[in-house]
């Protein structure tokens, strides 16, 4: 179907193209500029192009694909670069160099490479089979079996499945005939239209947290596998850190990253990093885990916004497959003012600073894709979603923030003065919230260590007194406290300086396995609690502050446990000896004066 | 139909002209306006419909009359020429010569709006340029490629800190081809002066392309400017090998003028009356920096944003935080103690530090120092505001020893003058000189090995027992 070029303003086009339905791509002028149709009126249909518009005339043509914006799901996914919609970027940087051309409809998997491709023993021919059915395997990667599932919405008799061999995708791997008679040709890839979620068999409860290595994630604010959690915070806050940190060490199967209208630096950070570094869980490079999707912040805005659609789609594909997934997408703020920009352009009535009025139910369907699910195949996978949130001014009450703290369970918000002064990751203890924690107690319990949650407890307790202790310090100052407050701001301060802080630059430091997160802890508050006993006993705090015990357990962190030796373990016993000694001199003067 | 003069001009008001279509006009296309004097202006499409046509004029629609009004559409988007003769010359932000010499005279010629560089094409920047601010260098630094806005106040000496800049700095232990695109909007004549006096007292007049519109000039021009600016600076640093430090001072005057555009035009506002698409078009700008792999040249890029009332959450300095790679920001508070550059430290930020400096760069103590001067900097501000409660005498001597770190920080770390310039290794070395004020177990972001090899301990405690 073609059509006319009737307007032209900034990325909205307005064509002369009867009988298109809404949702179908196009392709503009001579370029084939890539577009959708996101509304008509009477003939016209308005569309927003996926690239630029310069040097489109009115009267150009415009072709109707007949299909939805679709990404393509097979092997080769992993270890790629994408743009918002699916275009293979490394590609397109040998084909055409550094700037991204126009027009080039390059798709998104490779056709010409050849994949090992072994048929499921259990299938035979003339079974019945339906979406979700494995038909076989292909390794993706050393660490990833990639398995071909039959597409969600084909079910019939299976005529025919090819031998083991190498087939490039495009290769039909199967036949299937459903129950009208018509034969499917199944190849190892399939298309899907990127905004809608892939279908499952029934939602499953998330069971196990998301392991990241960042205690104050882990430890103080978990989330789950499947679970939804965001990052807020202002410019310089750290959020790319730490959305970096979790897409390195997270315990999840696939990472797939969205740079959504972000700096092009940073995903370069992660392109020539991440092949060098080891993934703590399976020992290989990180990369053949990771996936890429880029629409930095100079890239044709439109984009932006099915950048985040595209994502997920490939999240779920792959949650279908039995894995567990993981998409950190930053920043959600910009794919809303993506949003933002569509409708100004549309003049959609705006409702606070400017953003549509469905800018809440979109955020809330978006985050609704993530989720532990049985699969239709009878697998268990899961889509954890972590977004980053850009709120302007730092402002946690502007609409973006505001929304999505209502929708995501695990809320990390980071903060200006904590990062100022470089504590990080500046995640703030008072604002942030995890409604994952008791779920999260119970694996902790049984895999870790059954003071868990009453560690976590105390910790934050303390953290919470502190907090209100520092009011009254800088109201009336230090003096007015008592031994065992001023003792408090200690503990606190160990807190954060020993626990909270940690830094993704320390090789030691960077990851922190479970059980060094709740060692670390508990010998932070022994030392704590020792010495709270020992004020008791009427033991000067000045003299507790001047242990080096403390400048040693701040330090304690970034030491490395070898076979030989547990420096947490060795730091206790140390501390005890030493504060016991302490006690006992003290005794002693006392007795003797008395 | 580059021949054919049209006149078809059917209204003109702030700087917009609205033209009855001529077929196979495209977006972007630029346009030449002769006004009833003869005098030749250059316009862009902003908007096409099969009726009408919106151009914007860079030169403003001042003195146009509609009925005799001739324009000639170029059938291109808008380009500059370009050629190694651009350094040491001065254009306006149409890329026409100010300083009455001849036009450029070359073959090539570039679309000022570019395309976006592929993200696969880009190298991580890594190498460290020494700014001989020990501010800037020491915990803030900039590496090659990287953007680095000044956020600023008026009346603050974000020149004369982007002078010093442009003076100093330098590639340790290497001299390079290097080139500097100066791209100014909407200054005044005297700060313009002040520039071109600084580069040509520093030598360094004949590797300057200045792209200038000064505060009388027109506005819309603005928004063109920084585009062929930074043209130019591809063209040195991808095509002629360059690193290219690139200074545009000031952005806020860019965004006002895209304000009013996006006013004239009706988009929908959204914060302060900014359109909706400020962050994308700023982004624009800013992401022309950067370093391209198998290239030798690079941009490095440090914008000056002037903060209005001094607000760091106004949309433009905000906005501009979320895309450049860190920020230096001016206070107006050390500024007024006579501390210059009046760099304030908390706030401000290098994303590519981490990767520049350290062994093999910088040296090998430097993350972890910056590191304590940022956390015991920090203490040393909570104590002074403490001390402004309680009174100073009421301090427990730690804290006064903070105290004092933090007024000798700002007076010899911070206050270097205009006309030092420090190696890293002498910023460094202060570094440690100032945190040797303060007893060695607080230093807790340092490792042992740091603490034995560059503390200064004149009165070391007793080891406690």
């Amino acid at each position: 179907m073609q059509g006319r070029i009737t307007e032209l303003n900034g990325p909205i086009v307005t064509a002369e193209l009867p009988g298109i339905a809404t949702g179908e791509q196009v392709h503009l002028g001579a370029l084939g500029i890539v577009g959708e149709v996101i509304a008509r009126e009477r003939d016209e249909a308005i569309i927003q192009a996926y690239e630029s518009t310069e040097s489109l005339c009115p009267g150009d043509t415009v072709e109707a694909l007949g299909h939805p914006l679709s990404v393509e799901l097979g092997p080769g996914l992993l270890g790629q670069i994408f743009d918002g919609i699916q275009r293979p970027l490394e590609k397109l940087f040998s084909r055409h160099g550094d700037k991204l051309p126009r027009g080039d409809n390059e798709p998104g998997l490779a056709r010409e490479r050849g994949w090992a491709f072994e048929p499921n023993p259990a299938l035979k021919e003339g079974q019945h089979v339906a979406g979700g059915a494995q038909l076989g395997t292909v390794p993706e990667t050393e660490t990833i079996e990639h398995r071909i599932l039959v597409p969600p919405g084909i079910e019939g008799e299976l005529l025919e499945i090819a031998p083991a061999g190498s087939y490039n995708i495009e290769n039909v791997i199967a036949h299937v005939r459903d129950t009208h008679g018509d034969i499917h040709e199944l190849q190892l890839f399939h298309r899907w239209p990127v905004r809608h979620a892939r279908p499952y068999k029934q939602r499953d409860n998330a069971v196990a947290p998301l392991l990241t290595g960042q205690r104050i994630l882990d430890t103080f604010f978990p989330l789950l596998k499947g679970g939804k959690g965001a990052v807020p915070g202002p410019f310089g806050a750290g959020k790319t850190m730490v959305q970096q940190q979790i897409a390195r060490w997270a315990d999840a199967d696939i990472v797939i990253y969205v740079g959504c209208g972000e700096r092009g630096n940073e995903l370069v950070d992660i392109l020539e990093t991440f092949p060098n570094l080891t993934d703590p869980h399976t020992g290989r490079s990180l990369m053949e885990r990771t996936l890429l999707i880029a629409n930095t912040s100079n890239m044709p805005v439109v984009a932006r916004e099915a950048s985040i659609y595209v994502g997920v789609t490939l999240a779920e594909y792959y949650r279908d497959q039995g894995y567990d997934v993981v998409m950190v997408a930053d920043s959600t703020s910009r794919w809303a003012e993506a949003l933002r920009e569509v409708g100004g352009r549309l003049g959609e009535m705006p409702v606070e600073e400017g953003y549509p009025a469905y800018l809440a139910s979109r955020l809330a369907a978006f985050y609704e894709r993530a989720g532990r699910v049985e699969t239709l195949g009878d697998r268990r996978g899961s889509v954890t979603l972590i977004g980053a949130v850009s709120p302007p001014g730092g402002d946690f009450s502007e609409p973006v923030t505001a929304h999505t703290k209502d929708i995501v369970e695990t809320f990390w918000a980071l903060s200006k003065p904590l990062a100022d002064a470089r504590h990080y990751p500046a995640v703030d203890w008072t604002d942030s919230f995890s409604g994952y924690a008791a779920v999260a107690a119970r694996w902790w319990k049984e895999e870790i260590s059954p003071d868990w949650e009453s560690t976590r407890a105390e910790a934050l307790a303390l953290l919470s007194q502190a907090d209100e202790l520092t009011r009254i310090v800088n109201l009336v100052g230090p003096e007015a406290l008592s031994p065992a407050q001023r003792w408090a701001l200690e503990g606190a301060s160990l807190v954060k300086q020993g626990v909270l802080q940690q830094s993704a630059l320390d090789p030691v430091d960077s990851y922190c396995d479970p059980h060094k997160q709740v060692a670390l802890l508990q010998a932070v508050l022994k030392l704590y609690d020792t010495g709270r006993e020992l004020l008791s006993h009427g033991i000067p705090v000045q003299e507790l502050l001047r242990q080096p015990l403390l400048a040693e357990a701040r330090r304690l962190k970034g030491l490395e446990s070898k076979d030989d030796a547990d420096p947490i373990a060795d730091f206790d016993s140390r501390a005890e000896n030493s504060l016991a000694e302490l006690r006992g001199q003290y005794l002693r003067q006392q007795e003797g004066s008395a | 139909m580059k021949d054919i003069e049209y006149r078809c001009v059917d209204a003109a008001r702030g700087g917009l002209m609205f033209l009855r279509a001529v077929p196979g006009v495209g977006l972007g296309e630029r346009v030449r306006v002769v006004d009833s004097h003869g005098q030749e202006r250059t316009g862009q499409v902003i908007r096409a419909t099969e009726e009408l046509l919106l151009v914007q004029v860079f030169e403003g629609t001042d003195h146009l009359n509609p009925e005799e009004t001739w324009v000639r559409f170029l059938g291109e988007p808008f380009h500059i020429t370009l050629a190694p003769g651009i350094l040491g010359r001065v254009f306006n932000g149409i890329g026409q010569p100010r300083d009455q010499r001849p036009e450029l005279l070359s073959n090539l010629r570039r679309n000022v709006n570019g395309s976006p560089v592929n993200p696969a094409a880009r190298a991580y920047p890594r190498e460290f340029i020494e700014t001989g601010v020990s501010a800037i260098d020491g915990l803030n630094s900039l590496v090659r490629g990287q953007k680095l806005p000044i956020f600023s106040g008026s009346g603050l000496p974000h020149n004369e800190l982007a002078a010093q800049i442009v003076r100093q700095a330098r590639l340790p232990g290497e001299e390079s081809d290097f080139a500097i695109v100066f791209a100014a909007m909407g200054m005044s004549h005297n700060e313009a002066r002040f520039f071109e006096e600084n580069f040509e007292a520093s030598g360094v007049l004949g590797k300057v392309a200045m792209f200038i519109n000064l505060a009388d000039d027109p506005v819309i021009e603005r928004l063109i400017l920084p585009r062929t600016a930074l043209t130019a600076a591809e063209y040195l640093a991808f095509d002629r090998d360059m690193h290219v430090l690139v200074v545009i001072t000031d952005m806020t005057q860019y965004a006002s003028a895209l304000r009013e555009v996006a006013t004239a035009k009706g988009d929908v506002p959204s914060r302060k009356g900014y359109p909706g698409y400020l962050y994308s078009d700023l982004a624009e700008i800013y992401e022309r920096a950067g370093r391209i792999k198998a290239r030798h040249g690079s941009i490095t890029m440090v914008p000056v944003v002037s903060m209005p009332s001094d607000d760091i959450t106004h949309p433009i300095p905000d906005l501009t935080g979320y895309i450049t790679e860190g920020q230096i920001v001016l206070s107006r508070e050390l500024h007024n103690q006579g501390v210059y550059p009046p760099i304030n430290i908390p706030p401000s930020l290098s994303r590519l530090m981490k990767d520049g400096i350290g062994k093999d760069h910088t040296r090998e103590d430097h993350p972890r120092v910056a590191s304590q001067i940022y956390a015991s900097y920090a203490r040393a501000l909570e104590v002074r505001n403490l001390a402004s409660i309680i009174g100073a005498e009421e301090l427990s001597s730690s804290d006064q020893q903070y105290l004092d770190f933090g007024s000798s920080f700002e007076a010899r770390f911070v206050g270097q003058g205009a006309e030092e310039g420090r190696s890293i290794g002498q910023t460094l070395d202060l570094c440690w000189e100032l945190l040797s004020q303060l007893p060695r177990q607080e230093l807790t972001r340092v490792s042992e090995a740091d603490l034995a090899r560059y503390y200064v301990s004149e009165r070391e405690e007793a080891p406690a027992a």
